[in-house]
C-alpha cells in the first residue's frame, strides 16, 4: 500500500479553487459505484418486481409479465403463513433480545468491576461463539439438541426426563438460545468497551458518598453507556427481523420448521418457487419493517437517553 | 501492517488504565462469570470431543467426554470425502473473505477518509444514504441481486459472491470515525503546502495513520463474508464454488438419509471454526477498538 496507484490523477494535478471537492468525489466514487450496483439498484429492482406478476394467456401459452399494482402485497399480507411468521419473530424478538442484552449488560458490568480476576480470559471466552458462523453454530446446536446425541438428554434421562428440544413446542426457544449464545458476547464487548471509556474519577465522588458497587453500576454506569445499549438493541432488532440462517439450517434436523417459519424464509421459498412478485413483495415488507422499527427505536430512546 | 502501535486515540484502552485499587474478589461475581464461561465454551468443548469420536460412539457414549480416539480417522474421512471437496470449500471461503475484505477495506477507507477530511456539497447527504445501507437487511438485497444477475446470466459464478462482498457501508461508517480521529488536518495542510497531491496524501500518509482502524474494518468484513450464508445459497448452484458454510449445510441436509455423515460433519465443523477462533484470539485488541468506535457515536 504505497504510492503505486493514483485513482484521481485529475484532482492530483489540479491546484486552485476547489481541488478538495474533486478529490473527495474521486475517493468516494469507487465505493459509491459498488454501493449503487449492489445496494441501490437491487432495492429499486425489488420494488419494481413486487409490482408485477406473471400471467399466461392460455394454459400452455407464453408467460407474460404484467403490472399488478399492490396485488402481491395484498397476497403477502393475506397469506396466513407469512403473517404467522411475522408474529413468530415478533414473539421471538420480544423475549430473546431483552434476555440477551440483559445477559450482555450484566456480564459487561461484572467484567468492569474491580472485584473480579481473570478479566481477559472471561472476555475472550464470552466472545469466542461470535467466531462461529451462524450456519455452523446451527449445525452444532442441532446435534446438541437432537435427543439421540444430546449431552443434556444423557444427563436428564436418568432423572426420568427426555425432552425433545427440536419439537414444535420448544424449537423457537431452542433457536433463541442458539442466537443468544452466538451474539451475547459480541454485545457484551460493545457495552464493555463503552464502560471502559468512563473516567474512573466519576465513581470516586459516589464512593465517598458511600454508594455501593451495585448503586454505582445501576445509577452511574448504565445511564452513561445507554447509547451503546441502544446500538446493540437496534442491531439485534435488525438481526431478528431477518432471521434466516439459523432456522433454515435447523430445518434440516427439525420437522417443526416450515418453509414459512420466518418472513425471510417465506420470501426465499417464494423466490425458489419462482413466484418472484410475491417473494419481492415479502422482501419489501421485511425491509420497510426493519427501517421503520430501527428509526422509531432510535427516536424513542434518543429522547430518553439525552434527557 | 507494521504501524500497529498507532492505536487510534478515540479512547483509552483498558490496558492504559490499571485499576486504581485492588478490591476484594467477590465470590458471587466470580460464580456468575464461571457459569457464563461454561455456557459459552461447553458447546465448543463438545465439538472438540465429538470430532474425536466414531459415528457410533457419538450416540452411544457421553457427549462431554472422550471415548475411543478417532480423530485421525475422522480427519482422513473429511479429507477424502468427495475427492477433498471440503478443502475446496475452505479455500472458497478464504477467497471470498480475503478478497471481499481486502478490496472492501480499501474502498471503505477511501470513502470514509473523503467524508471525514473534505468539505463539499452533498457530504452529509451522501453519508446518510450510505448509513441507511446499514439498516437494509441483507436478505432484502440478496434476492433481488440474484434476479438481476440471473437476467445477465451471471449467477453461479465466483464473482456473484465476491463482488457484493466488497461493499460495506458499516466499514465506511467506521472509517469516517477513525479518519476524523487519527488523521490531523494540519498534517494534510502541511503536505499540501509541500506540493503533495491529494492521492499521495491519502496513500502515503492517511492510510498509514488509519492502519489500526483498517485492520478492524478488515476483520469485521472478513467475518461477515466468512459467515455469509444467504448470498451464496441464493447465488451458487455448483458444489465446487460453495463456501464452507453452504457446503456443510448441504451435507447436513443429507444427514437423515446418510447417518454415517455425522462424524464427517462434526469434524469438518470443527476444522472450519478453528481458523476464525485463532484469528480472534490473536487480533482481539482490534476488535475492541472497533466495537468501541461503533458505540461512541451511537
Amino acid at each position: 500500500m504505497t504510492t503505486t496507484t493514483a485513482p484521481i490523477p485529475a484532482a492530483a494535478r489540479r491546484r486552485g479553487s476547489a481541488p478538495s471537492t474533486r478529490a473527495a468525489w474521486g475517493f468516494l466514487t469507487p465505493f459509491l459505484v459498488g454501493f449503487a450496483v449492489f445496494y441501490l439498484v437491487p432495492i429499486g429492482y425489488v420494488i419494481y418486481k413486487s409490482l408485477y406478476g406473471v400471467r399466461r394467456s392460455s394454459t400452455f401459452g407464453p408467460i407474460q409479465e404484467v403490472f399488478v399494482g399492490l396485488a402481491n402485497y395484498r397476497s403477502a399480507l393475506g397469506d396466513g403463513d407469512f403473517v404467522r411468521g411475522i408474529g413468530r419473530i415478533a414473539l421471538f424478538g420480544f423475549v430473546q433480545v431483552p434476555v440477551m442484552l440483559l445477559i450482555a449488560l450484566v456480564l459487561a458490568l461484572l467484567l468492569d468491576s474491580a472485584r473480579i480476576r481473570f478479566t481477559r480470559f472471561f472476555r475472550l471466552a464470552f466472545f469466542v461463539p461470535y467466531a462461529v458462523p451462524g450456519a455452523i453454530a446451527a449445525i452444532m446446536w442441532g446435534f446438541l439438541y437432537a435427543p439421540s446425541l444430546s449431552p443434556f438428554n444423557q444427563l436428564t434421562r436418568p432423572l426420568g426426563a427426555d425432552p425433545d428440544l427440536l419439537s414444535a413446542d420448544v424449537i423457537l426457544w431452542s433457536i433463541a438460545n442458539l442466537v443468544t449464545w452466538t451474539y451475547a458476547g459480541y454485545n457484551m464487548l460493545i457495552m464493555y468497551s463503552a464502560l471502559q471509556a468512563i473516567p474512573a474519577d466519576l465513581y470516586e465522588a459516589a464512593r465517598i458518598d458511600g454508594a455501593s458497587d451495585l448503586q454505582i453500576a445501576w445509577r452511574i454506569k448504565v445511564p452513561i453507556i445507554a447509547p451503546a445499549v441502544v446500538l446493540t438493541a437496534v442491531f439485534s432488532i435488525i438481526g431478528t427481523l431477518q432471521l434466516f440462517t439459523e432456522p433454515q439450517v435447523m430445518a434440516t434436523v427439525s420437522t417443526a420448521i416450515s418453509s414459512s417459519y420466518t418472513p425471510t424464509i417465506a420470501a426465499y421459498a417464494q423466490i425458489s418457487a419462482q413466484n418472484y412478485g410475491l417473494g419481492a413483495a415479502m422482501s419489501v415488507i421485511i425491509t420497510v419493517a426493519t427501517v421503520v422499527l430501527s428509526v422509531v427505536f432510535f427516536r424513542l430512546t434518543r429522547k430518553r437517553v439525552e434527557g | 501492517m507494521t504501524a500497529t502501535k498507532l492505536e487510534p486515540d478515540v479512547r483509552r484502552t483498558a490496558e492504559a488504565t490499571p485499576p486504581v485499587r485492588r478490591s476484594a474478589v467477590s465470590p458471587l461475581s466470580m460464580a456468575v462469570l464461571g457459569a457464563a464461561t461454561l455456557y459459552f465454551l461447553l458447546p465448543i468443548f463438545w465439538l472438540v470431543v465429538a470430532a474425536t469420536k466414531s459415528t457410533g460412539d457419538l450416540t452411544s457414549t457421553f457427549g462431554l467426554w472422550f471415548a475411543d480416539f478417532h480423530l485421525v480417522d475422522n480427519l482422513r474421512a473429511v479429507a477424502e470425502f468427495q475427492d477433498g471437496v471440503f478443502f475446496r470449500w475452505l479455500g472458497n471461503s478464504a477467497l471470498y473473505s480475503l478478497g471481499g475484505a481486502t478490496v472492501g477495506t480499501l474502498l471503505a477507507a477511501m470513502a470514509g477518509y473523503a467524508l471525514a477530511k473534505y468539505e463539499f456539497r452533498g457530504r452529509e447527504l451522501t453519508f446518510s444514504v450510505i448509513l441507511g445501507g446499514v439498516l437494509v437487511p441483507y436478505t432484502a438485497l440478496a434476492v433481488p441481486l440474484f434476479l438481476l444477475l440471473a437476467e445477465g446470466g451471471l449467477t453461479n459464478s465466483v464473482w456473484s459472491v465476491l463482488l457484493p462482498s466488497m461493499i460495506s457501508p458499516f466499514g465506511v461508517y467506521l472509517a469516517r470515525i477513525y479518519a476524523a480521529a487519527s488523521v490531523p488536518g494540519e498534517l494534510l495542510e502541511a503536505g499540501r503546502v509541500d506540493g503533495a497531491s491529494e492521492s499521495r496524501l491519502f496513500f502515503t500518509m492517511a492510510l498509514r495513520l488509519m492502519a489500526p482502524a483498517l485492520v478492524t474494518i478488515f476483520l469485521f468484513q472478513f467475518v461477515a463474508v466468512w459467515n455469509n450464508f444467504l448470498l451464496p445459497l441464493v447465488m451458487l448452484s455448483s458444489n465446487d464454488k460453495y463456501p464452507v458454510t453452504l457446503g456443510l449445510y448441504t451435507l447436513n441436509t443429507q444427514l437423515t438419509l446418510v447417518p454415517e455423515l455425522k462424524a464427517i460433519i462434526v469434524t469438518a465443523s470443527l476444522l472450519s471454526v478453528l481458523p476464525l477462533v485463532i484469528a480472534f484470539l490473536c487480533l482481539q485488541r482490534f476488535w475492541r477498538s472497533g466495537l468501541a468506535a461503533g458505540s461512541v457515536k451511537a
